[in-house]
């Protein structure tokens, strides 16, 4: 119990010095905070329709956080999520409106599977192979290979082979048993949230009950270690980067089979970007991803209503979680407040005690 | 002499361990005085809050009579005390003089090279520290890149030295020298704690001793005026035996055969054609400086290094190729020299680190899904008869004290029941008690038939538990001695490359 207190300390610390900041700024450029909080924060939960918005843009979050906390944990700092979300997104479209015929729970899943598939291996074959063969970075192998994603999407439909017939750059519209229904009409929130709840679970099963995840984590924090313990190190690295591909293609496919139903060219989705800094906020805690997931899906939809109402740009939610990531990667800074804290800690244990 | 340093009634707490219960130390000017005390006691926790690493909850540390309160190490290298960490951290791509001046840099951003090794070497012809300034760190040896440290600590302008653990990772020459450096700095007037396991290093330097146990000191006494069983007796708070008794025993069966091994690191043989075997209920000890390709070989033999030719025969079958997962399930258990680096996985918790080997195998394991109650139980059940410390299994290796973390690796090794059990230095960083204990564990698997390769850089401890003693000289094995028979100056000899003359 104590550990999560502690563990959601260091998180909390930081949203909290973020949002007073946010204030500041506020404060400073002659807005009223108080206001620009409050129309962010009704923007984001205050209605059924904000609120299932605000859920909706949490689960692609959700999925490719999780996929980027399993290469965290395995020590393979993953950031192209970005790409590995575009390969997932283009097979669950294309899947989506060329295959046809098939009942919808059939037409789903198999959009579904090849898409995080394709990610898989998007993120394991070249990346994965060039750490395990060659060492190559993975940070900089998986940004590269994001880029090329993205690119790849532009092509395919800006007069590539995923174009509709006519003048905008965009896909098909994928079928009707390829759509995910929605749960809540008229708004953005499908059954892909129960997709991403499932998957919170299936990867805390993963990585703390199954050898499989025994062997991930053991990779990830001491290679020597691991080796000595009969673990097959690049065959593992490999792996990570691969279910962590998987789960950012998911992110993808849920995206479009729910929410979006065809490919736009836009440059990015923000998704795979953000879901470095869930991760981060999460400490790679796969429940802690849902409420990190929320947070900056609240943050996203809440800043549009907060420029609306307050005039306050909708960019400040861009310098809070800014100003989250600098504290978060600025760890140093928190030993020293935890140290405080935990002497009242302590003294508050010890004063129970007799 | 008057008081140099004095620690009034310094408590420090960790979430369920009282690490230092109102601890009291006095360091005069000029002397070297030792903390000894078992795994685990606090020493280390100690000399970290004098160093302004941790801070006490209560007590008091004061300088020549002013008190002070560090909240980082650079207050402390500020008043004038100085530690080297039993882990260094040096940068092994750097030189010498530029780790030395690393973090606090003369001038501004132009570094001058030139005038800074000049800068190291009179500071090194100072102290009596000789060293090459311009030499790369990571081409240095353990006992070089020590000295290195204790240069850093005076390139500060420390006046107190602190020393944890210094020689537990030296070989037998590099201590002598250390010893000579301290004896050294001693005459220039220099105090300074030098904590160690090691009864004999503790009784040669020292002026004065501290003994702690469980987080108390319980006794401050001149060196001159005790023994070594004195000590240990302190110590552990009862009577302890300092001798090993061994029991005559014929040895049975091959298990591991090596043949004409060759191991490669890199360009350079470190192993260049050893053959030896390994027999069902014997000792095999393994001596040699080192840096003479002992620990390449039991890695080679492990499966951590491929060997570059030469075979590895282990109960008639040929592993050469296997790899360390076949070999482990075989049987063959491994105690590495390096425990953080191999033996432990330092983030995970003990639970963890005690079925590092056998993660994946029933009853810890099945189907791929691991069994939380059984590796428990068996984490329970380990903590409790190796008596690793604090009794807590789900606590993270990382925290525990040196000591204690080899006692999780010991545990595991040797519970697996195996058929060989490779040691390299087992008893490195343990307490007389603990020490012991281990011996007695290696002569619990001989009695049962199983088969010991000890590699050790401690003559004593390779001489009183060994059946036969093979002499590794620069990769190769110079000579397999009956272990009853072997003189601590024929082993010298043939350690340094000798040849022994044949006999008859
Ligand atoms: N950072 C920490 N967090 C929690 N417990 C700690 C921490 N550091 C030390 N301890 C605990 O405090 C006690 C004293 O540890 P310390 O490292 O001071 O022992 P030591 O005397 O140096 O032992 P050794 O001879 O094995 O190095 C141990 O029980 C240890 O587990
Ligand atoms: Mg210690």
């Amino acid at each position: 119990m104590r550990r999560v207190l502690e563990g959601l300390l260091t998180p909390l610390v930081s949203i909290i010095i973020a949002i007073i900041i946010g204030m500041m700024v506020m404060l400073a450029t002659g807005h009223n905070p108080l206001q620009a909080y409050a129309a962010l924060f009704s923007g984001a939960f205050g209605s059924t329709y904000n609120l299932s918005n605000t859920i909706a843009s949490a689960i692609p979050l959700i999925l490719s956080g999780l996929g980027v906390a399993v290469g965290f944990k395995a020590g393979q700092f993953n950031i192209g999520a970005e790409g590995q979300y575009w390969i997932g997104s283009m097979a669950a479209v294309w899947v989506g409106y060329s295959v046809k015929g098939l009942p919808p729970v059939l037409h789903i899943a198999l959009a579904i599977v090849l898409a995080t598939v394709a990610a898989g291996l998007w993120a394991g074959i070249i990346p994965g192979l060039a750490k395990a063969l060659f060492g190559a970075h993975v940070v900089i192998t998986t940004m590269m290979m994001s880029y090329i994603a993205i690119f790849l999407n532009k092509y395919m439909v800006e007069n590539g082979p995923m174009m509709e017939k006519g003048f905008t750059p965009q896909s098909p519209v994928i079928q009707n048993s390829a759509m995910i229904p929605k749960l809540i009409e008229r708004t953005q929130l499908s059954w892909g949230l129960f997709i991403a709840l499932a998957a919170v679970l299936v990867v805390y099963w993963l990585l703390f009950k199954t050898t499989l995840g025994f062997r991930l984590r053991a990779v990830g924090s001491n290679t020597r270690g691991a080796k000595y313990a009969g673990i097959n190190v690049p065959l593992y690295m490999v792996l990570a980067l691969f279910i962590s591909g998987t789960l950012a293609g998911l992110a993808g496919a849920v995206q479009m089979l729910g929410v979006q139903q065809r490919l736009y060219d836009s440059f990015t989705s923000g998704y795979g970007f953000t879901a470095i800094v869930v991760a981060l906020l999460a400490n790679n805690n796969p429940f802690g991803i849902i409420l990190s997931a929320l947070f900056f899906a609240a943050l996203a939809t809440g800043g549009q209503s907060m420029q609306l109402v307050s005039g306050v740009p909708a960019q400040l939610t861009d310098v809070i979680s800014g100003i989250i990531i600098f504290l978060l990667a600025a760890k140093k800074i928190m030993p020293v407040i935890r140290k405080k804290w935990r002497k009242h800690l302590d003294l508050a244990t010890e004063r129970g005690a007799q | 002499m008057s008081v140099c340093l004095e620690i009034k009634n310094l408590t420090k707490r960790f979430p369920g361990v009282l690490a230092n219960d109102r601890v009291n130390l006095e360091l005069r000017d000029g002397e070297i005085h030792a903390i000894l005390g078992e795994n685990g006691a606090g020493k280390s926790t100690l000399v970290k809050m004098i160093y302004g690493l941790y801070q006490p909850d209560s007590g008091s540390i004061s300088l020549h009579g002013q008190e002070l309160h560090f909240s980082s190490p650079r207050q402390a290298i500020q008043a004038g005390i100085g530690m080297v960490h039993q882990h260094f951290m040096l940068i092994p791509a750097l030189t010498v003089a530029e780790n030395i001046v690393l973090g606090s840099e003369p001038g501004n951003i132009h570094y001058r090279r030139k005038e800074n090794e000049e800068v190291i070497r009179q500071l090194s012809k100072q102290y009596h520290l000789e060293i090459d300034p311009s030499a790369k760190v990571g081409d240095l040896t353990v006992g070089l890149q020590q000295r290195v440290e204790i240069l850093k600590v005076f390139y500060r302008k420390a006046k107190v030295l602190i020393l944890d653990e210094p020689t537990a990772l030296l070989t037998p020459q590099e201590v002598e020298q250390l010893i000579q450096v301290m004896e050294r700095l001693r005459e220039q007037g220099i105090p300074i704690v030098f904590i160690s396991h090691k009864l004999d290093e503790v009784k040669r330097v020292s002026d004065r001793v501290t003994v702690m146990r469980a987080g108390k000191t319980v006794a401050t006494v001149e060196t001159a005026k005790t023994t070594p069983q004195e000590l240990a007796n302190l110590m552990v708070g009862r009577e302890v035996v300092l001798q090993v008794s061994k029991p005559p025993q014929t040895a049975g069966k091959p298990v591991l055969e090596v043949q004409d091994l060759v191991v490669a690191q890199g360009h350079a043989e470190k192993v260049r054609g050893v053959s030896f075997e390994v027999r069902q209920g014997e000792i095999f000890g393994l001596a040699g400086i080192d840096g003479n390709g002992q620990f390449e070989l039991v890695d080679a033999i492990t499966g951590l290094l491929p060997a570059k030719s030469g075979k590895v025969v282990f109960r008639g079958n040929d592993i050469t190729k296997a790899n360390v997962h076949k070999r482990t399930t075989a049987g063959i258990s491994y105690i590495p020299q390096d425990r953080h680096a191999d033996g432990l996985v330092l983030d995970f918790e003990l639970t963890e680190n005690f079925v590092l080997r056998d993660f994946a195998r029933a009853p810890f394991a099945q189907f791929g899904q691991m069994h939380r109650q059984a590796i428990e139980a068996h984490a329970e059940r380990l903590s409790e008869s190796f008596d690793v410390r604090p009794h807590r299994i789900h606590a993270i290796a990382r925290n525990l004290s040196g000591g204690n973390q080899q006692k999780v690796i010991l545990a595991r090794e040797v519970s697996r029941e195996p058929e060989l059990l490779i040691a390299a230095q087992p008893t490195r960083g343990l307490d007389v008690g603990a020490i012991q204990f281990i011996h007695d564990k290696l002569l619990e698997l001989r009695a049962n038939g199983k088969a010991v390769l000890l590699v050790s850089l401690e003559l004593d401890e390779i001489m009183s538990l060994s059946d036969r003693i093979g002499v590794i000289h620069d990769g190769r094995l110079m000579a397999v001695l009956p272990g009853g028979q072997a003189t601590r100056e024929q082993l010298g000899l043939l350690m340094t490359g000798v040849k022994l003359e044949k006999e008859g």
